[in-house]
């Protein structure tokens, strides 16, 4: 157990904030008064993404040879984190890409795809959205029907996926299909990437709670797709998928995004009052965020113990189950504390005249609802940690 | 950065899981519960033989000279196996006290006969204010021709019938902080009763300590400024309860997720039902994290981190309540079994609650969270 930090990595985050703190995009009004999906946010973005990878700050882990930095040093890599969180950097547009498609390819993707992929991924050049859940398979997502026959060199891919967030601006969609109808449901699926500009592709918004077009309804109507853009082996593919998920169930989990939350969290406590006082002086309000800061910080050492775990090469143990259930509960607590803290003001819209925080709290309060049930529900999660991690019987 | 534990680390807390299991079986536990002391002077004189009591206590006083993260591993695991006796009293905190505070004849004193096992030592803190500020240290210490003598009651003092040595919270003047100091007792001292507390924890037994003009040894440190160590092992007492907290939970989980895949009802293994099933990952789900809080509590506390005392606090909120929690369901997944006085379970549910309490309950330390973070 060693948590100092060397001079070297002190020089490091000294350069890094100093880079944060000139480059960070500065708060624009009349942006962020759009809905989160309007193109010029997105743009706007991708610029971010795009500069701070020039930087030298995205993915540093990634190999050279596919445009990453080639360093795996988790100490960098954590001060990264901690100053995205301490200068209020936005998130990653290519989150998805970055945490969920990289590393698979990584792992299994051939050579020509790796060096096709990655480095757009990284610069925010290619965006990607994930094709797994369909209308019939959510929870069980291996009853999957969207259809990929092999004609010639070509996958002809027929059929509907649904939740497909970002769909609408994506370039490319890593997507699950049924190759081989015939064989057990586990086995006869693949993994392949679809250029989301082919024809026959068709995206229709659906509207969330949050009353923004944030995920999509995604048809395929003969579809063809280069047999090359398999990932993985034919009918291999729920094992790669099993890999990106527990990827996906890492960055839903994520830390970085939570402190960033509680320090806002904590922010607008001192700042609102209620009944009568600051809500950081009402004894009820001060219970609960110093809990959320306990159970914040608990994650925060949790992932440093994991990171400690795969440097040495130790397979995750059940710890690693539990980061997607906790973290995206934790960050839904966060604003549901908000909302109270807010009280009459709660519920007022983006836009609205005495809006706080100009909305962002009971969006976010749904949409981290929204968080709990993707990429797993948290009945899934429990499921996986009880037969996967505790050894307990599947139920019949 | 390394956020993980040593090979020599890993190797202690195996080893010490593997002893307890042979020599501290929940049928030893049992029969413990009705020991007039609680205490087996032969486990203690075993963990003495292994190095255990003297871990803090540096080798130039017949110790291993290790940290407090060390000594949490072994905590974990005497929480796993729930054992009885004043080890964390006297190996943990007794210790630590004369290791900080101690004069060098003070040290040579005591520390090698607590490390060998041969002494027997215990923190008298709570009055029957069940204060944990200074305030609530009132005990009087009265200055005599020939020193000090003590006047005064301390409530919940662990084991102090087997207790060779006290290190009492006194107030030798003043209000507030600056008037407490830390006396050294010994046990033959005249003038002193020990009364046993009857409580529910047969396996942590307390008693109060009534002293009636009680000569003390010494003071560990100058008098009047004992506070800032009360303090200080106020927190190590926290980090011990958590590590002893988060191995209990960890047992209770164990035991219930087994205890589920054995017992048939519905002509099937209940473990196979997700109501119990989503139980048993709620409690993986509350003490993985929290695994991770001890460990860092231990390691700020040994580093001297600026925000040991904060880590401290975090550790024992939310173990108090991680520990209750996971054993409330532990007995409920037991069944009706769980609820009799023939099943172990209740050894943990118990001790859970004792650790729950003891030196600030969780939304104590919740609003000195508050307080440290400046809201």
């Amino acid at each position: 157990m060693d948590l100092a930090y060397s001079k070297e990595d002190e020089a490091f985050r000294k350069t890094v904030r100093t880079w944060l703190k000139a480059n960070v995009p500065k708060k624009d009004k009349t942006l962020s008064d759009l809905p989160p999906n309007d193109p010029q946010r997105i743009q706007r973005a991708k610029d971010w993404q795009r500069r701070l990878y020039a930087a030298g700050y995205v993915a540093l882990g990634w190999p050279k040879a596919y445009g990453g930095q080639g360093d795996t040093d988790i100490m960098r890599q954590t001060i990264v984190n901690e100053e995205l969180v301490l200068a209020r950097a936005p998130g990653l547009i290519g989150a998805s890409g970055l945490t969920m498609l990289g590393p698979t390819l990584l792992q299994v993707g051939t050579e020509e795809q790796k060096q096709r992929y990655l480095p757009k991924v990284l610069s925010a050049e290619e965006i990607w959205c994930q094709g797994y859940s369909e209308p019939g398979s959510g929870s069980d997502l291996a009853s999957l029907r969207t259809k990929a026959e092999l004609a010639g060199d070509e996958f002809v891919v027929n059929g509907q996926k649904v939740w497909t967030s970002g769909a609408q601006f994506s370039d490319w969609m890593f997507c699950l299909v049924r190759t081989d109808p015939d064989a057990p449901k586990h086995r006869g699926i693949s993994y392949i990437l679809i250029d989301m500009r082919t024809p026959g592709i068709t995206v229709r918004p659906l509207v969330q709670m949050t009353g923004d077009a944030g995920f999509n309804e995604v048809f395929f109507e003969d579809v063809r797709v280069p047999r090359e853009n398999l990932v993985g082996e034919l009918n291999q593919g729920w094992r790669v998928a099993n890999a990106t998920l527990f990827h996906e169930r890492n960055m839903l989990g994520s830390t970085t995004r939570t402190q960033l939350m509680l320090q806002n969290l904590i922010r607008l406590a001192r700042r609102h009052s209620r009944y009568g006082q600051p809500a950081a002086e009402d004894p009820s309000i001060r219970q609960q965020l110093a809990d959320l800061t306990t159970r914040v910080e608990a994650m925060k050492y949790h992932s440093f113990r994991q990171l400690t775990d795969a440097t040495k090469g130790r397979q995750p143990g059940i710890g690693a189950m539990v980061n997607k259930l906790v973290g995206t509960e934790l960050n839904h607590d966060i604003c549901a504390l908000a909302l109270e803290i807010m009280n009459s003001y709660a519920p007022l819209n983006r836009g609205a005249s005495h809006v706080i925080d100009n909305g962002i709290w009971p969006y976010e309060f749904m949409f981290t609802l929204g968080l709990i049930i993707g990429g797993g529900t948290s009945q899934i999660q429990k499921n996986i940690i009880s037969e996967r991690g505790l050894g307990m019987p599947k139920s019949r | 950065m390394d956020f993980g534990l040593s090979e020599e680390q890993d190797l202690l807390q195996r080893a010490a899981r593997e002893f307890l299991a042979q020599e501290c079986s929940p049928q030893f536990v049992r029969a413990l519960l009705d020991d007039e002391h609680g205490f087996s002077p032969e486990l203690h004189r075993k963990m003495a033989e292994l190095g255990w009591t003297g871990l803090l206590v540096p080798e130039k006083f017949g110790g291993l000279g290790l940290g407090l993260l060390d000594m949490a591993l072994l905590l974990e695991e005497m929480g796993r196996a729930v054992v009885p006796g004043p080890f964390l009293f006297s190996s943990a905190l007794a210790t630590f006290a004369l290791l900080r505070g101690g004069s060098s004849t003070q040290k040579k004193a005591w520390l090698p006969r607590l490390a060998s096992g041969e002494a027997i030592g215990t923190l008298a803190f709570l009055e029957a204010s069940d204060r944990l500020d200074a305030a609530g240290m009132s005990l009087k210490a009265r200055k005599k021709r020939d020193g000090y003598v003590l006047s005064g009651t301390k409530m919940f003092v662990p084991f102090a019938a087997v207790a060779d040595v006290f290190v009492v919270a006194v107030r030798t003047g003043g209000k507030g902080e600056k008037g407490v100091s830390l006396a050294l007792v010994d046990r033959d001292a005249p003038g002193l009763t020990i009364q046993p507390l009857d409580i529910f924890d047969r396996t942590r037994r307390v008693y109060e300590v009534q002293f009636k003009e009680v000569p003390i040894s010494g003071f560990l440190g100058k008098e009047g400024k004992g506070w800032k160590l009360v303090a200080q092992l106020q927190d190590l007492a926290c980090v011990a309860l958590s590590a002893d907290s988060l191995g209990g939970a960890q047992q209770a989980l164990d035991m219930a997720v087994e205890y589920t895949k054995v017992r048939e009802q519905f002509n099937r293994p209940i473990a196979s039902f997700q109501a119990l099933k989503h139980m048993a990952a709620e409690m993986v789900s509350e003490i993985e994290p929290a695994r991770s809080l001890v460990w860092y509590a231990a390691y700020a506390f040994d580093t001297r981190a600026s925000d040991a005392s904060r880590a401290a606090s975090m550790a024992k909120a939310r173990l108090s309540e991680v520990y209750t929690r996971t054993t409330n369901k532990a007995v409920q997944m037991h069944g009706g079994i769980g609820f009799t006085w023939e099943h172990d379970m209740h050894f943990w549910f118990k001790r859970a609650k004792w650790n729950e309490f003891a030196f600030g309950a969780a939304a104590y330390h919740r609003e000195r969270i508050a307080r440290f973070d400046g809201y």
